[in-house]
Order: structure tokens, then C-alpha cells, then sequence
């Protein structure tokens, strides 16, 4: 008992300050990609249902792409295509020298690609939810386009859309424990080399299992209140 | 009143349509498609030119073995983890509170943490109990890769699935059961003949997603060197650092879960064709 205390202390002898670290990379990277995956999947959904042929394929073919293939192999083809890819592109351009991607930035890239596919047909089917009324009432008022998206449109549909939204938040969380394999060190990859170094490998990886549960219960308790808040209105009624 | 004209003013053909707008919806769209198609065409071409025969002699057997791991691991763990996950919706659903708990709490564990952390404790974290696992014999079982993904897997997706069958079985009303039980049938006619016909039915859409879902994930299993349809591609690709071992896994992965998302919506259709007006 005395040993498994000294192995997660924070300091040389223990690793707690190392997986201290991973959680905050995980955290770190499922908040960067948040943002991207919600903006990009929200202009997939405005193309969707936009009026032009093109841009409706468009975006299907970005959501189709992106959830038919594995996070997985997303991640590596973003990892190890930008690299080889830049590194090609500094040939032709008379450079040669070794490119090295942030993985940080390929993870968060791959991970928006995959949320904001699934973000898309969240969104689309909060903007099924709104009736057409809402728009001619707001064209009548004389408002813009844009300000009764924003205005009108936006603070119904969030607050439609906020269930769904939490579930990838969820899945995200997840997902983000798949960018140890290229090797940035969020908790997996901090707790894999604990165990390696110290052959305690249930200990390190039951840790690493509890993280992820404390940071999924964390989330589910924070959208709770966040569900709240949003349907504040409804239930004075 | 004189002057009113009898003759009336011949048919005209209707005006030309106006030339459509170049809005910025529409450019943007055109530019998107453009890219699309220059983005297929790339990539047909790029595989064309890295068409290497001694490579596909080499490799191409080796990607179709990962491609039966594949989709071994995949079936069986649904199959195993459908049976697994009866008992554990019918936990969920017990009035009993100490096991609708357990079985919540199970849920909640399994699809509160990534399968990918569950693969490693399983596979590495049991490798810490190796005398306890030898001296009841299971270790004979665990010390193999495939088997603990498998193990995990089904794990993972019994959790999943009873949460799909709880949530068909409830979604048929109550008035169900009272029916079943006014016409005298017994608790296993009821459930047999009335409820899990109406609940599948429900149940279809999410059990074709959990089985995609499992498809795409079982790619992790290449980390804990299970030589799968990932496994074989990363192990081609760190032996000739090719990227096109890379595009061939993401076109093999495509067309799997585009066929059997076709399948499955076809399969769909038919089965509830019933329902529709």
C-alpha cells in the first residue's frame, strides 16, 4: 500500500504529476476541438439544407466521408498524410528538410473532422425543429438574414440541439484517448509508460479507467446544468 | 364606349427564365463540388501511379487476413455481447434496486470510458495478476491478444446494446401488457409474441449503428498487436512508408460500413414497410 502511495505521489518518486499533466492534455484537447467541431459542423448543417444542389452534396459527402471511416485511421491519414504531404510540397517548392506535425494540432484537426460530421446532423435536425414561422415572422419584423439567424434562429435551435450536443461532448471525450497512439501524452499515454517503467500495469491502467469515468461524470453533472439553465424559460410556465 | 379595342393582344410565349444568380451560396457550392471532385480524381490518380505489383503481391493476402479479423472479432463480440446484454436490460429494468443498480452501474462504467482504455487494462492491466489468472486457468485465455479484445469488445458492446433493448422494450406502451395480460397469455407469450416483435422493430436503427460503431472501432485493436485490417496496414506501412497503405485501409473501411449502412437501411425498410401510409 505504502509503494502504491509512492508511485502516485507528485514529485521524482511518483508519477502523479505526470498523469496530472495527461489530464491535462486530454481536457486540453477535447476544449480546442470543441469549438472548430461545433463551427464547422454548423456550416455543414447551413449547407445542407441550403437551397443549392451543390452545396447540399457537398456536405454530404464531408459527413459520409468522415463518419464512415475509423477516428482511428482519420488520425493517422491526418498525422502522417499533413506531414508527408507538407514535406512534398517543400520539395516542389526547392526546400528539403524533415517536417515534423504538433501532433497536438493533428489530434484536435482529426477529432474536429469526426465531431463536426456527427455536429452536422445534430444541427440539422434542430433546424428541422423550428417552425418556418419563426423566419417570416422575423423577414416581417424586417430584420436581416443574419440577424434572424442569430437572433431568432440560434438561441432555439442551441437550446434545442443542447442534448445531442452533450453526447458528442461525451464521445469526444472519449475519442480524445485515441491520440496516445500518435504518441501525445494525455493520460493513456502517461499512464502506458507508468506502467512500462513500473510493471504496475493494473494500478496504472485502472487509473487511467477512473480518469476517463471522474471526467465523464464531471461533464455529465456540468450538461445537466447547462440543460437547465437553457430551459430556465419553459419551466416557470 | 365606342373605343374599346375587339381585338385582344395575340398569346406571347412566356419570358426566358432569369439567368440565375451567381449568389454566394452558389459559388461556394460550385467551389466545394470542384474541390470534392479534384480531391477524387487526386486520389484515383495518386493510387494509380503508386500501383506497385510487387507490393500488392506482397501485401494484398496479408490485408485480406486483416480483413477476416476483422470482421470475426466484429461479429463475434455483437453476437456474444447481444446474448450478454439480455441479462443486463433486464437487470436495468428490475424493480429490485440492488440489481437494477449493479446493472446501471455497469452500463454507466462501459460507456463512460473509452473502449480503448478498457482494451489496455484488460490486456495489459490482467497481465499484473498472472498467478492468480495461472492458478485458476484462465490465463491460458488472457495472455492472447485477440482474446482480450474480444473480451473487451463484447464487454463494451453488452452495455451499449442493453441500453438499445431497454430502451425499445419501454418504448412500448403499457397498454400492451395489460392487453397481453386481459387475453390470459402468460409472461413468456407476452414478451415473445407481443413485446420483443414491436421492441425490434424500434430497436433496428440503433442496433445497425452499434454494429458500425464497433466496425470503426475495432481498429483500435491494432495497438495491442492484433494484426486486424488496421494492424496489417500499419505493419505494411512501417515496412515501406507508403501512404497509399493508409488510403487503401480508409477505402476498405468505407465500403464496409457504407455496405452495411445500405444494408441495413434496406433491411429497415422492408421490416417496416407495415408502418408506412
Amino acid at each position: 500500500m505504502e509503494n502504491y502511495l509512492t508511485l502516485l505521489s507528485f514529485g521524482d518518486q511518483g508519477w502523479g504529476d505526470e498523469i496530472a499533466w495527461g489530464v491535462m492534455i486530454t481536457v486540453s484537447l477535447a476544449l480546442a476541438t470543441l469549438p472548430i467541431g461545433l463551427f464547422i459542423g454548423f456550416m455543414i448543417a447551413l449547407g445542407k439544407q441550403s437551397e443549392e444542389w451543390t452545396l447540399r452534396i457537398a456536405a454530404e459527402i464531408y459527413t459520409t466521408l468522415f463518419r464512415g471511416l475509423p477516428e482511428l485511421l482519420t488520425l493517422f491519414i491526418v498525422y502522417y498524410g499533413l506531414q508527408i504531404g507538407i514535406q512534398q510540397l517543400l520539395k516542389l517548392l526547392g526546400l528539403d528538410s524533415a517536417v515534423e506535425i504538433n501532433s497536438f494540432m493533428a489530434g484536435a484537426m482529426s477529432l474536429a473532422l469526426v465531431f463536426s460530421s456527427y455536429a452536422s446532423e445534430v444541427f440539422l435536425s434542430a433546424f428541422r425543429a423550428i417552425p418556418k414561422g419563426q423566419y417570416e415572422g422575423g423577414y416581417a419584423l424586417g430584420l436581416r438574414r443574419g440577424t434572424v439567424m442569430r437572433m431568432v434562429v440560434l438561441p432555439q435551435l442551441i437550446r434545442i440541439a443542447l442534448p445531442g450536443l452533450g453526447n458528442l461532448w461525451m464521445i469526444l471525450l472519449k475519442d480524445t484517448a485515441l491520440v496516445s497512439a500518435i504518441g501525445l501524452t494525455d493520460i493513456l499515454r502517461q499512464t502506458g509508460v507508468a506502467a512500462r517503467v513500473t510493471k504496475e500495469a493494473f494500478l496504472f491502467f485502472g487509473i487511467a479507467f477512473l480518469l476517463y469515468l471522474a471526467l465523464a461524470l464531471i461533464s455529465s453533472v456540468a450538461l445537466n446544468r447547462i440543460e437547465a439553465y437553457g430551459k430556465r424559460g419553459e419551466q416557470s410556465r | 364606349m365606342s373605343e374599346v379595342t375587339h381585338t385582344l393582344v395575340p398569346a406571347q410565349p412566356a419570358p426566358a427564365p432569369p439567368p440565375k444568380a451567381w449568389t454566394a451560396s452558389r459559388i461556394s457550392g460550385s467551389l466545394l463540388m470542384l474541390l470534392w471532385i479534384a480531391a477524387a480524381i487526386g486520389l484515383v490518380a495518386y493510387l494509380y501511379s503508386a500501383w506497385d505489383i510487387d507490393k500488392v503481391e506482397r501485401y494484398a493476402p496479408k490485408y485480406r487476413d486483416g480483413l477476416i479479423v476483422t470482421l470475426t472479432l466484429v461479429s463475434l463480440s455483437i453476437v456474444i455481447g447481444a446474448i450478454v446484454s439480455v441479462p443486463v436490460a433486464i437487470g436495468r429494468m428490475s424493480n429490485n434496486p440492488v440489481i437494477s443498480r449493479l446493472a446501471f452501474a455497469y452500463v454507466y462504467i462501459f460507456r463512460g470510458t473509452p473502449l480503448i482504455a478498457q482494451l489496455f487494462l484488460i490486456y495489459y492491466g490482467l497481465g499484473s495478476f498472472r498467478p492468480q489468472l495461472e492458478a485458476v486457468g484462465l490465463w491460458v485465455f488472457f495472455r492472447d491478444a485477440w482474446n482480450c479484445a474480444l473480451f473487451a469488445f463484447t464487454l463494451n458492446t453488452a452495455a451499449y446494446q442493453a441500453e438499445i433493448l431497454r430502451g425499445a422494450v419501454e418504448s412500448v406502451p403499457r397498454g400492451q401488457w395489460e392487453g397481453a395480460a386481459a387475453l390470459g397469455l402468460n409472461r413468456v407469450q407476452t414478451i415473445w409474441k407481443i413485446i420483443l416483435p414491436q421492441a425490434l422493430i424500434v430497436a433496428l436503427r440503433p442496433y445497425g449503428n452499434e454494429i458500425i460503431l464497433m466496425l470503426k472501432g475495432s481498429a483500435i485493436v491494432a495497438l495491442v498487436t492484433v494484426f486486424d485490417l488496421m494492424g496489417e496496414t500499419r505493419r505494411a506501412f512501417s515496412r515501406t512508408y507508403d501512404f497509399q497503405m493508409y488510403i487503401w485501409a480508409a477505402v476498405f473501411y468505407f465500403v464496409m460500413v457504407e455496405t452495411l449502412r445500405n444494408v441495413w437501411n434496406w433491411l429497415e425498410a422492408g421490416l417496416t414497410r407495415h408502418l408506412k401510409r
